[in-house]
């Protein structure tokens, strides 16, 4: 018999046969094959999270190093090459290698949990993305320790990147590495576009998705419009550098300044991109802690998109000093400036949760509110940058390197902090030890601000970013002894989360389904999650399905136990953009080696690339080519083809 | 008490399709997400164009600059290769398997003469891609035009060897959709390629 090509799904309670059919759909394979060709989201999503964490803690160790040689004045810890590439790897790290994959990991492990739903809509091309990330990390981290690592600073700017002063490999490791690094974001974007607007659980219309939904959805939107010029960029550079085209060269009509508008045309928007998702990640939890809902839920879903929409039009502000027409540096610095109202909504939001809630004061909520503050300084350090008298003074001095750590730390790495405290629990199953969690918190803000507030005096005082030493008597031996031992101090805190994961990982208390007494659908299911994620599709009739009893905001109550069973085959649900009305049933795909080989082949076209051996690179195509013919040949258990496939036989009797 | 009061919301859909109807399905927003960043890929090209043309001294164009008697010609026959791909999707919806190879097969004929025209016009440029910047945006640009059109030549292959093998019905037909979509796209930015590199120098632009 044909399987039905259109039916009306079971609805049905929650039972021990149903969630051992689902799990016998869902289960990966074990060993090897199943960790290589997995699909699943969360597996996916925390490998994200713990290779982003192993570059953080690289690039970490690299700014250690750095501030042993700062610490004093002619210090020869160092030479100055092995300090470009060190503060060049370090940016390269921490921007691309760590601070977008953490945030990409929790969006992929959350989103689906958040939505009720049981995988990304593109569940392959979700491994593709980390499996090409991964490899650009890998790739761009050879030239490093083989010695070739970038060494003009994270934004790379010509002619010190072109060939005629930049012979070796570094620069086409670097160039290169971040073409590959853009499919990764690319693909990664377009899956949470895809997933954000048709798997959402039926009833989650757009006015009552978690607030979690914007912050990413509106980075990706930027992703995909923007990584096509940094990736373009780095190509052209490429092309330049070893096959003497003319884009950057002034002698032949060329611009370097079209390299500084095609990087910051990417770079600043980028920054939205690596702090929206999580300043959205505090939206989301902070008020769990307050025990109230966010406070203008709509006002700070709506300044995040307008954040960005302004964010694409600012990239000039880094280009104030290059002698740009005066009427485009107001124009530039005008919406610089203006981009501090949408922020300053999303502070008074918090401050008003806050405020207006009953704050319980655990480690997690230590950071999130911490982020607060961090942001603020961060901002208004922004803030002043971005008026154009102002920023001469302060551009390439250490002002801007504290500026852009307070952004970065600030409203990345506290956030992400806050959030394993958060979500740990629903990852594992364990909570976090929260005695070692205090000392990790204030060893980790006391340090950063110990290392960083004084770095605003040191940039005042005229110390340029990037130089390797400098000479005694300059009156920044003190303030640079200050921001060495905070470093370390940071480190220690770092360290401490690092050990307070094994010792939880271990040990933890068990946290059961909602240890926190959330809001949101993730906490409706055991921690860790069960592969099929629920085991029924849950119904949303709030922006709160777990709070409604408490709230009462309406006498409808989103279905938790109730609902379509969706167990005839690996199947979910997919909804309607804006009402998330239910629309079909996806047929999800098995497990795959489609995305590995991919990459393989994708990564030794690179490395043909970069070498000039034109044979490896061909090899690498056909291996690719092979490998998306086979993921895109039409499949008739995915409906993709004719004719239907045949009908499982159901052996459980629903009801 | 409220709690009697409360109601709950199941949804229960009733007659609702399995997996993708036609070009109703998530590959065929996968395909538009690809599409939507290739299109700013093109928009950044033809910004690098723009903007060194607009710096650059007088004669940045370099002679001989690109002539209307081939590309035109081209640029018709690669429009026109959209409306034969589309009568072939049309061809997979009417059950018209003959029909529907003939749209594809007709389609990817008219990409491969494209791309032989525009190769034959790269051979004979008396400049090299090293010349000047704008000799080296001209095969760059150009180049990743031609590189999306074997791309999209590669996809109506594979939707071509697919037909043939009855893969699709009305029904189900998503990868049919979707790829004659992305070879919409690789003929809509051609023109933006084409009035950059082949009007706008007429309307005095770098020359």
């Amino acid at each position: 018999m044909k399987a039905a090509v259109f039916r009306t799904p079971h609805i049905g309670p929650d039972s021990v046969a149903h969630q051992a059919r689902l799990l016998s759909l869902w289960e990966g394979e074990p060993g090897l094959k199943g960790f290589l060709s997995t699909v699943d989201h969360k597996k996916i999503g925390i490998r994200y999270i713990v290779t982003a964490f192993v570059f953080l803690v690289l690039g970490g160790v690299e700014a250690l190093i750095m501030r042993l040689q700062l610490a004093g004045p002619n210090r020869t810890l160092l030479t100055p090459e092995q300090y470009d590439q060190l503060f060049s790897t370090h940016g390269m790290t921490m921007i691309f290698l760590y601070a977008l994959p953490i945030l990409s990991g929790f969006s992929n492990y959350l989103w689906p949990l958040l939505f009720g739903s049981r995988d990304m809509a593109l569940p392959r091309v979700n491994a593709l993305s980390y499996w090409i990330y991964l490899a650009a990390g890998l790739f761009m981290y050879a030239g490093f320790l083989i010695g070739a690592g970038p060494n003009d600073g994270w934004f790379n700017y010509v002619p010190y990147a072109s060939r005629d002063y930049n012979p070796g490999l570094n620069e086409d490791f670097y160039s290169l590495g971040m073409v590959l690094l853009g499919i990764s974001t690319t693909v990664g974007a377009a899956n949470f576009v895809v997933t954000a607007m048709r798997t959402r659980a039926p009833g989650m219309s757009i006015n009552r998705v978690p607030i979690m939904l914007w912050g990413t959805l509106t980075a990706s939107v930027a992703n995909l419009l923007v990584v096509p010029a940094v990736s373009l960029a780095f190509f052209l550079l490429w092309m330049d550098r070893q096959f003497g085209t003319h884009f950057f060269d002034h002698q032949q009509a060329g611009q370097p300044l079209l390299w500084q508008h095609l990087f910051w045309m990417f770079a600043h928007p980028w920054v939205y991109v690596v702090v929206l998702p999580a300043m959205a990640m505090v939206s989301e939890a902070l008020p769990v802690f307050c025990r109230r809902p966010l406070v203008g839920y709509w006002l700070v879903a709506l300044s995040t998109v307008a954040t960005m929409i302004l964010g694409f039009g600012v990239w000039v502000h880094h280009m104030f000093a290059t002698g740009l027409p005066g009427l485009g540096m107001a124009f530039f610095s005008g919406a610089s400036i203006l981009i501090v109202l949408p922020s300053a909504v999303a502070v008074f939001a918090w401050l008003a949760t806050i405020w207006l809630g009953r704050p319980v004061i655990t480690t997690a909520f230590m950071y999130f509110a911490s982020m607060i503050v961090l942001f603020v300084i961060g901002g208004v350090s922004g803030f002043m940058t971005a008026s154009v008298p102002v920023d001469w003074q302060l551009t390439d001095s250490y002002f801007v390197v504290a500026h852009l750590h307070y952004v970065l730390i600030g409203i990345n790495v506290f956030p992400v902090l806050g959030a394993m405290y958060y979500w740990f629990p629903k990852m594992t199953g364990r909570l976090m030890d929260e005695r070692l969690g205090r000392w990790n918190f204030w060893l980790t803000f006391l340090g950063f601000n110990l290392a960083f507030l004084p770095m605003h005096l040191t940039g005042l005082w005229g110390m340029p970013r990037r130089i390797y030493t400098y000479q005694d008597g300059m009156g920044w031996n003190t303030l640079n002894m200050i921001t060495t031992i905070g470093a370390f101090v940071l480190a220690l805190g770092v360290l401490l989360f690092v050990v307070n994961v094994f010792k939880s990982l271990k040990s933890g208390a068990h946290a059961g389904a909602d240890p926190w007494g959330a809001a949101t659908l993730e906490w409706s299911i055991p921690s860790p999650p069960p592969p099929y994620n629920f085991s029924i599709i849950p119904t949303v009739a709030s922006q709160h399905p777990l709070w409604e009893d408490r709230l009462e905001e309406s006498r409808v109550r989103s279905s938790i136990d109730q609902g379509m069973l969706l167990d005839e085959s690996k199947e979910m649900i997919a909804t309607t953009p804006l009402d998330a009305q239910p629309d079909m049933i996806l047929e999800m795909p098995e497990d795959s080696l489609a995305p590995l080989i991919l990459t393989i082949g994708t990564s030794l076209i690179f490395v043909g690339l970069l070498l000039k051996l034109w044979s490896l690179a061909g090899a690498g195509a056909v291996i690719a080519i092979v490998a998306l013919v086979v993921w895109l040949w039409p499949q008739r258990e995915l409906r993709e083809r004719e004719p239907e496939p045949q009908a499982p036989h159901t052996e459980v009797a629903h009801g | 008490m409220a709690e009697a009061a409360t109601q709950i919301a199941i949804c229960s859909p009733r007659d609702i399709p399995v997996g993708p109807v036609g070009r109703h399905g998530l590959g065929y927003w996968g395909i538009w997400m690809v599409i939507a960043t290739e299109a700013a890929l093109f928009a950044y090209l033809l910004f690098s164009y723009y903007y060194l043309g607009a710096t650059a001294p007088r004669g940045w164009v370099l002679e001989p600059r690109p002539t209307l008697k081939l590309s035109l010609p081209d640029t018709i026959l690669l429009l026109l290769s959209s409306v034969v791909a589309w009568v072939g999707e049309r061809g997979i919806l009417d059950r018209r398997r003959g029909k529907a190879l003939l749209g594809i097969g007709g389609a990817f004929v008219m990409g491969v003469i494209f791309a032989i025209v525009q190769g034959d016009e790269w051979r004979n440029k008396p400049f090299g891609l090293g010349e000047s910047s704008y000799s080296s945006l001209y095969f760059v640009t150009t180049g990743f035009h031609l590189a999306h059109v074997v791309v999209g030549l590669g996809v109506l292959a594979a939707l071509f060897t697919w037909t043939a093998l009855d893969y699709f019905s009305p029904r189900r037909r998503l990868a049919i959709s979707a790829g004659v979509l992305y070879w919409h796209f690789v003929d809509a930015v051609w023109l933006f390629v084409f009035f950059t590199y082949y009007v706008s120098p007429y309307l005095g632009f770098g020359t």
